[in-house]
């Protein structure tokens, strides 16, 4: 079970875990994705196949395919999965 | 001429290991550090094709013998048994650091043997070796060493009737490329994969290695699958059924790891998913994808062990290793933080790390014979890779949420360890060069192209957007992932159990039946021979004249007629 999470005054805390924080980080972060996909209108690649030279490809292949591996494992998970003290019995 | 090899580099790490549980005091630290340094030494100063040649029940056995890809393999495992000893020096159980050089000593021994006999002796006591290191991990480990030590004794004895037949077939002890046209040679490819953590077995790594201590599991991510690598590396390049193999592993390794819940069981699928990089490299068996194979082995080596050297220090910190009770350790233990950080993103191939400029190479391999869908695969595994170890190990350990744990950081000599093989993970990602010069064959490969880490950024960072968007998926829950080693730990016990409770009961039915039959058996003669039986009660003497006379009677009218 979890421990419940200490209660502070707010703005206590580390500055790295304050909302303010995270919500620069994600604005940050989603303009730093904006510009790796804008350069590839700039950047020349020399793709091996034909499908890896297809804009931004890096970028939504790279996220479909998590998309795919967690749900995927989700499912395998639904199966395959058991409390951890399964072998201790 | 042939240089002779005078102290083979195996046996110093060997010997040291022998000797520790003699040396006390002061003394300890130098028996810890100095070997694993005069090890290097004499690897880095023996020149190419210098060997050691012994004779042996008729055999002539090269005990060592160094060439690029031995020397590449023994220097990283050198290196490798520097920072672990740096990292382990204040570990209390002198049995499981003696038994980790006796490991890391036989993994050098494996990797420089000239023969298949010399490299089952080697891998055998590599076995013993890290079976005792996993076995010193106290609670529950002894259980998950015996299992671990029959699943390697059975590799053995697949490798050892593969090399006897080999032998019979050859008429050699030589170890060089094979190709799979006789069963001899396919049970040495299996003995191999078992150790390199291929499926169907698999499980014992994740298994076994997460029940050692926080330094045991650093010194057993290092040897025995990437000796399995070395071997495949040399006996069987372009087997194209390694390929297929692979990439099962590195799938296997992220759907495992992204379900898995404890720190250190995440890292042990992740090696199988490495390793299965690798594995995909010996299978496509270009020149440049068993550099790529090499090199990968080379800087995975040292980003795992700092990996497990950050996850070593929080549990030694905290006892806690479960990423549900862990959480928000940067406060504390920043440089930790930082180190399990800098070995994530070089297990994730960023640029500027090591694993960019290995695990391209192999991706480059795949290209290179138009292997689109392994090319698919692999980058798809790459982004997969990120998403199980490259943000998984360190947000949920180091952040998440408050854990409410303030552990401090550990020991120096422990973040001294963290810091070299950070160093090094970088040092080779800016600098790849030292170690393409290391590699068995000539590089033709630039890793830093303006598109290439374009691409590379691109796969990564939206992996990780993905991530965070899925982190409801993602939340950590307090359980297991049945795996193959159900069928060993569970189905088998099972199937035993029921099977004597199936001749328990048979066996009751029987002598229940049996006996029925001997107390029916008993009541019926009782009835006919006791007291009140037919025969066996007393008859009154006129019925016994009467039958007499009858009998009589008719003994005459049968002699009449």
């Amino acid at each position: 079970m979890t421990e419940p999470e200490p209660t502070r005054p707010p703005g206590s805390d580390h500055w790295l875990v304050r909302p303010s924080t995270i919500r620069l980080l994600w604005r940050g972060g989603s303009l730093l994705l904006a510009g790796l996909v804008a350069l590839d209108l700039v950047v020349k690649h020399t793709p091996h196949f034909g499908i890896d030279g297809t804009f931004g490809f890096g970028a939504w292949f790279g996220f479909a395919a998590c998309v795919a591996m967690v749900l995927f494992a989700k499912l395998v998970g639904a199966i395959l999965k058991r409390p951890d003290t399964y072998y201790d019995h | 001429m042939t240089t002779s090899i005078i102290v083979p580099p195996a046996l110093v790490m060997i010997a040291a290991g022998l000797l520790l549980p003699f040396v006390r005091g002061a003394a300890r630290p130098a028996a810890l550090l100095l070997p694993p340094l005069v090890t290097l030494w004499l690897i880095w100063i023996l020149p190419e094709g210098a060997q050691l040649q012994l004779p042996f029940l008729g055999y002539e056995l090269t005990v060592a013998k160094v060439d690029k890809l031995s020397r590449l393999f023994a220097l990283v495992f050198a290196i490798m048994s520097f920072a672990g000893a740096l990292f382990a020096l204040h570990q209390s159980r002198t049995l499981e650091l003696s038994a980790a050089f006796v490991y890391a000593g036989s993994a050098i021994g494996a990797v420089m043997a000239g023969d298949l006999i010399t490299l089952f002796v080697f891998w055998e006591l590599m076995a013993v070796g890290s079976t005792i290191v996993v076995f010193c991990g106290g609670k529950g480990a002894q259980h998950a060493a015996f299992r671990y030590a029959v699943l390697h004794l059975l590799g053995g004895v697949l490798l050892m009737a593969g090399i006897a037949g080999e032998i019979q077939a050859a008429g050699s002890v030589a170890f060089g490329k094979m190709d799979t046209s006789t069963p001899a040679r396919w049970l040495i490819l299996a003995g191999f994969l078992i150790n390199a953590g291929a499926p169907p077995l698999s499980a014992w790594l994740p298994d076994a290695y997460p029940q050692s201590s926080w330094s045991g599991m650093v010194f057993l991510s290092a040897f025995t699958t990437k000796t399995a690598v070395y071997v495949l590396i040399r006996g069987f390049p372009g087997t194209e059924v390694l390929i297929w193999v692979g990439l099962f592993m590195v799938f296997y390794g992220i759907v495992y790891a992204i379900l898995e819940n404890d720190m250190r069981r995440i890292l042990a699928y992740s090696i199988v998913n490495q390793v299965g990089f690798m594995v995909v490299g010996v299978g496509i068996g270009t020149e440049m994808a068993l550099n790529g194979a090499s090199a990968h082995a080379f800087t995975h080596i040292i980003y795992k062990a700092l990996l497990l050297a950050s996850a070593g220090s929080v549990l030694l910190m905290t006892g806690k290793s479960k990423c549900t009770d862990l959480g928000g350790l940067f406060r504390t233990m920043p440089l930790t933080c930082i180190c399990g950080i800098v070995g994530a993103l070089a297990i994730s191939s960023f640029p500027l790390t090591s694993g960019f400029i290995s695990k391209s190479m192999i991706a480059e391999g795949a290209a290179g014979q138009h292997l689109m869908w392994v090319w698919l695969a692999l980058a798809a595994a790459s982004a997969g890779v990120f998403l199980h170890a490259g943000i998984k190990f360190p947000w949920f350990v180091f952040f998440q949420k408050d854990s409410g744990l303030r552990p401090a950081e550990p020991p120096g000599n422990m973040q001294a360890a963290m810091l070299l093989l950070a160093a090094l993970c970088i040092g080779l990602g800016i600098l790849p060069g030292p170690l393409y010069a290391l590699l068995p064959y000539d590089v033709a490969y630039v890793p830093y192209t303006v598109p290439h880490v374009l691409f590379q950024l691109q796969l990564l960072l939206f992996s990780g957007l993905a991530f965070f968007l899925l982190l409801p998926l993602l939340k950590r829950t307090l359980t297991i992932t049945l795996d193959v080693d159900w069928f060993w730990r569970r189905a088998g016990r099972e199937l035993l159990r029921g099977l004597d409770d199936a001749s328990g009961r048979a066996w009751d039915a029987f002598t229940r039946a049996l006996h029925g039959a001997v107390r029916a058996l008993t009541q019926g003669l009782y009835a006919t021979l006791g007291p009140a039986g037919a025969l066996g009660r007393p008859w009154p003497t006129g019925r016994m004249a009467f039958w007499t006379m009858l009998m009589l009677g008719a003994y005459l009218i049968a002699a009449y007629l």
